[in-house]
Parts: C-alpha cells; sequence; structure tokens
C-alpha cells in the first residue's frame, strides 16, 4: 500500500475518510437502537437466568421443598441453607428456613437441576443494586409469601 | 519485622528504585489501571523518550487460583470458574472442561448436543472478535467502531441469553450434553442473523478495514514472524496471522468439527493489520460453521446419561480446544474419587504476552498499544 506516491497516498486517505463519514452520517436517518434503561425497560427473555426462587404451587398454596438439602449439597459456592423441622403429626420435614447468600451466587443452575422436585426455579430479577452485602441475603420463603401476599400452607411440601 | 520486609523486596524486585542503567531512560508504568489493558495488567516500560526500550509485562493483580480452587472442588462445582477465565468467550472454556471428562470416563455425547456446542461457541467466538474490533480501535483512539460491533454483538448476546440463560459467564453446557435444548426460534434468529452480519462486513470495512488511519498505525506494526511466533508458542488468530496454518478445530478436530467445511484465514506478514484481517475473516467462517451445523441439525436427546456422582478412574487426560483466542488446553491428573488431583489449564493469552517484550522493543508507545490491542488478551485468562 506504500507505492501510492505523495498525492496518491493524499488522494488514498481523504477518500477513505470520506468513506467512512458516510457510513456514520446514514446512521442519522435510521432508528435507533439503544435504549434509555432506567426510564425504558428492555425486554427480558423468560429463559433468563437470575438468583433462585421457590416454586408457588397453586394446588397446595406452599412449596414443594421436602428439606432433602439437594441443592445446598451442589452449590459450588455454599450460598444456600436450608433447614426443617418435624412438626408433630407430620410424616415428613417441613421447611422452616431456605436461605440464599446471593453476594456468593455464581448463577450455575446446579441447584435447580438437582432439585428432584422442581422446587426452584431462576427468578426474572435483573434490577438488582443496593448498598449494604446484607441486602442481597435473601429469604426465599419470605419472599416467595411477599409474592403471593399470603402465608405458606401449614403442610408445605407434605406430599 | 525485618525479615518481613526482606521478602517484601524479593516480591518487587521487578520495580527499579534506583540504578538505571542509562540516565536519559526513565520508566513508566503502563496499568494496572489502565484503559488499553483492558484489565489489570502492568506493563512496566522502560522507556528512551517516546520510544520504548524495554517493556515487562507484570502479572498477578487479578490472580484467583482458579487451578487450585479446582483441587478442592467437585469436578461439578469447578463448572461456573471455566466461564469467568475467559469472560469475553466462555462457551469454549466450558466446552473443553466439559470434553476433557468425557474424555476421561469415556461418556457418549448426542449428536445434537455435540451440534449445539457447536453452533453456540461459534457464536461466542463471533462475540469475542467483536468485542476485539471495537476495544482495540478505541485503544487507537476510533470512537466510532465500537458502537456499530456492540450493535452487533448484542444481537448475538440476546440469541444466547434466550438458550443459555445468562450474557456473558455461561454455564451451559454439560458432561454429556447441554443444559437446555435450542428451539425453532433460536434457530431462525441466527440465521436473521447470519444475513445481517454479513451485511455488515461491508460498513467494518468501509469503516476500519480501509481507513487510512487504521492502516497508518497497524501495517508493518508488531510484526510476529513465524519463526519468533513458534519459539514463545503462540496461539489462535495472533499466530495466524503470521501465516501459520494452525487451528484445533482443523489440526486437531474435537466435538462435530470434520463435519463442517470452512477455511483457516492467514496473514501474510504477521503485523498489527493481519491480525485484524485474520480476525474479521474467521467471523466469516464461524457464520460458514453455524450455517452449515443449522443446516445439518439431527433431532434427538440434547443430554445424554450422565452419571450424578461421577467417580473419574486414575490417570491424566487433556483435551484442547480452539478458544477464540487460541488454543486452549486442560489437563487433569486424576487419583480417581470426584474431586481433581491437579488441573492445569493452559491459556492462549498468556502465550501471546510472552511474546511482547521482543516484540515491542524500539517502538514508539503509541505503537506498542496498537501491537498489544491486536494480540487480543483478556486479563483474568492470564491472571487465572
Amino acid at each position: 500500500m506504500n507505492n501510492r506516491g505523495y498525492f496518491g497516498e493524499l488522494w488514498f486517505g481523504a477518500k477513505s475518510l470520506l468513506i467512512g463519514l458516510n457510513v456514520t452520517i446514514k446512521e442519522l436517518f435510521r432508528p435507533i437502537v439503544t435504549v434509555q434503561y432506567p426510564r425504558e425497560e428492555c425486554e427480558i427473555t423468560p429463559n433468563y437466568r437470575g438468583h433462585v426462587e421457590l416454586v408457588f404451587n397453586t394446588e397446595t398454596g406452599g412449596c414443594d421443598c421436602i428439606v432433602c438439602g439437594m441443592c445446598a449439597k451442589a452449590c459450588p459456592s455454599d450460598c444456600l441453607v436450608v433447614k426443617g423441622e418435624k412438626k408433630e403429626g407430620e410424616k415428613r420435614k417441613s421447611l422452616t428456613l431456605f436461605s440464599l447468600d446471593f453476594t456468593k451466587c455464581s448463577l450455575c443452575g446446579s441447584c435447580v437441576e438437582t432439585c428432584p422436585k422442581g422446587a426452584l426455579d431462576y427468578s426474572q430479577d435483573y434490577n438488582i443494586a443496593g448498598f449494604t452485602r446484607e441486602e442481597f441475603h435473601y429469604d426465599l420463603i419470605e419472599r416467595l409469601e411477599r409474592r403471593h401476599q399470603q402465608p405458606l400452607a401449614a403442610a408445605a411440601g407434605g406430599n | 519485622m525485618e525479615n518481613l520486609a526482606e521478602n517484601r523486596t524479593a516480591y518487587t524486585d521487578l520495580e527499579p528504585a534506583t540504578d538505571i542503567p542509562n540516565e536519559n531512560h526513565y520508566y513508566l508504568n503502563m496499568g494496572p489501571q489502565h484503559p488499553s489493558t483492558h484489565g489489570v495488567l502492568r506493563v512496566l516500560l522502560e522507556m528512551d523518550g517516546e520510544y520504548v526500550v524495554d517493556p515487562q509485562p507484570v502479572l498477578g493483580y487479578g490472580h484467583r487460583m482458579q487451578e487450585k480452587m479446582a483441587e478442592h472442588k467437585n469436578w461439578m462445582a469447578f463448572m461456573p470458574n471455566t466461564g469467568r477465565m475467559d469472560y469475553a468467550a466462555a462457551l469454549p472454556y466450558n466446552h473443553g472442561y466439559v470434553a476433557l471428562f468425557e474424555r476421561l470416563c469415556g461418556i457418549e455425547v448426542p449428536a445434537r448436543a455435540e451440534y449445539i456446542r457447536v453452533i453456540t461457541s461459534e457464536l461466542n467466538r463471533i462475540v469475542s472478535h467483536h468485542l476485539w474490533i471495537g476495544a482495540m480501535l478505541l485503544d487507537m483512539g476510533a470512537f466510532t467502531p465500537i458502537l456499530y460491533t456492540f450493535d452487533d454483538r448484542e444481537q448475538v448476546l440476546d440469541i444466547l441469553e434466550d438458550v443459555t440463560g445468562s450474557r456473558l459467564t455461561y454455564c451451559y453446557f454439560r458432561v454429556g450434553g447441554v443444559c437446555k435444548d435450542i428451539d425453532d426460534k433460536f434457530v431462525e434468529k441466527t440465521r436473521a442473523f447470519i444475513k445481517r452480519q454479513r451485511e455488515r462486513f461491508d460498513i467494518y470495512n468501509k469503516l476500519v478495514t480501509g481507513n487510512i488511519i487504521f492502516i497508518k498505525r497497524t501495517e508493518g506494526v508488531g510484526v510476529i514472524s513465524p519463526d519468533m511466533a513458534r519459539r514463545y508458542g503462540v496461539t489462535g488468530p495472533v499466530l495466524r496471522g503470521s501465516g501459520i496454518a494452525y487451528d484445533v478445530r482443523k489440526n486437531e478436530p474435537y466435538s462435530v468439527y470434520p463435519n463442517f467445511d470452512f477455511e483457516i484465514p492467514v496473514g501474510r506478514n504477521g503485523d498489527s493489520y493481519d491480525r485484524y484481517m485474520v480476525r474479521l475473516l474467521e467471523i466469516e467462517q464461524s457464520l460458514r460453521i453455524i450455517e452449515q451445523a443449522l443446516d445439518q441439525l439431527p433431532e434427538g436427546s440434547f443430554l445424554g446419561k450422565a452419571p450424578k456422582k461421577m467417580k473419574m478412574p486414575t490417570g491424566d487426560c487433556s483435551f484442547s480446544v480452539e478458544a477464540a483466542r487460541g488454543e486452549l488446553t486442560y489437563y487433569l491428573v486424576s487419583g480417581g474419587g470426584d474431586i481433581p488431583y491437579r488441573l492445569k489449564i493452559r491459556v492462549p493469552s498468556y502465550s501471546n504476552l510472552s511474546v511482547l517484550p521482543e516484540l515491542c522493543q524500539g517502538m514508539l508507545l503509541s505503537d506498542l498499544v496498537a501491537a498489544m490491542g491486536s494480540m487480543d488478551l483478556v486479563i483474568p485468562e492470564i491472571d487465572r
């Protein structure tokens, strides 16, 4: 490319810049592709994998968790704590605590895949920001109750 | 306390505190916080005026002990880490890791899963090259092209997000397949993207390839001769830019790559311009692979039978894939059980960076940015 000579180079250079400017000027007449994010929300795919969330079972009015602890065991970062207790007159344990430390979660999906009851799913929550670490220590039972605005049925996951 | 102080000097002996050999020379730290190193890479430059006398990369600012972590976790628990080494193209990293275990344990992968892996990996390679073209030109002072490449990149990320669930640090492949099947919508959107991308090459060429400033800044800058490339074990587009047609997908085929017809673009001079051209042509080759894979996509299961609790046989095993930056090798030594004894990860950027001191001697500082930018370094991959 260096054998154009001085004027050849000038001509080539000026032409190449004009070609480039032609591309950018055309953009003025094209539709805008950016989204003004905080004022406009992006549409998110239903397959988006956010943090995990307990699934609400409409039949039992609770969640299907059987407190087997498989999810907590599968978690690479130990961010799940699952606790349950056996109440009197019940065959199985019922869930008392399901907490997620989202600061450590790497969204790999191991917990959702290992759950034998399908009691976990990904949330669609992506507008996540906070000032303290504790804001990301989620109590998933409380979140589930808040979403459905009712306390969970007592025999959660009993069947 | 004195001992402690002595130990400290051992770590910082790269820093020339007192004895500057030539009194006209001075030292300049490029990084660890520098926009054109794209991460926490520090390059210690011995300068003579505007000329670089001796550039020395200093590593370790982003070290996270990934290999050590692999020795303390069950094999599946390390899976999300693989996507966090090279965050610009995480799927080939996923691919190498799962394929390693499939080779070690002799696990069959359904054909459909292999096709999905190839399609998504190639999409990821395109994403990585988009990012690189934009970022390198940004280093050299051209702001506009990144807006165009990111527009295209966004299209692919949306496609990948729909199937993998994440946009950057994927954890999509599983031993024995992938964790989610692709659907008609994915196929349709990918075909639309291929068509769109082919139209966009014209814009890239007008904006960048033929631009006089770009040509002047990259032509003849950072020439890596084939001999030098071999000596340093340079891989990927940097190696191919030097005219050596080595690509793991062709030379040591894995997955279903032998089923596709594609070429390995190579450069002639080994300068920054050639490395740019190689990557641009690679996007087209990746599009060809995706197109053929979509045409041949077999029906069937996307996740084969893999034992939930996998016990590894004793022994060692290695697997190489072509990541967006070059050859990536996982080497695993197993002592049985489900925790690896040792996992060595050979990353492409590390060897590509090692060429820098020899390559950039005597260069202008601004040329060093162009030469280093053309290497496509991802620092978390070097400091893994």
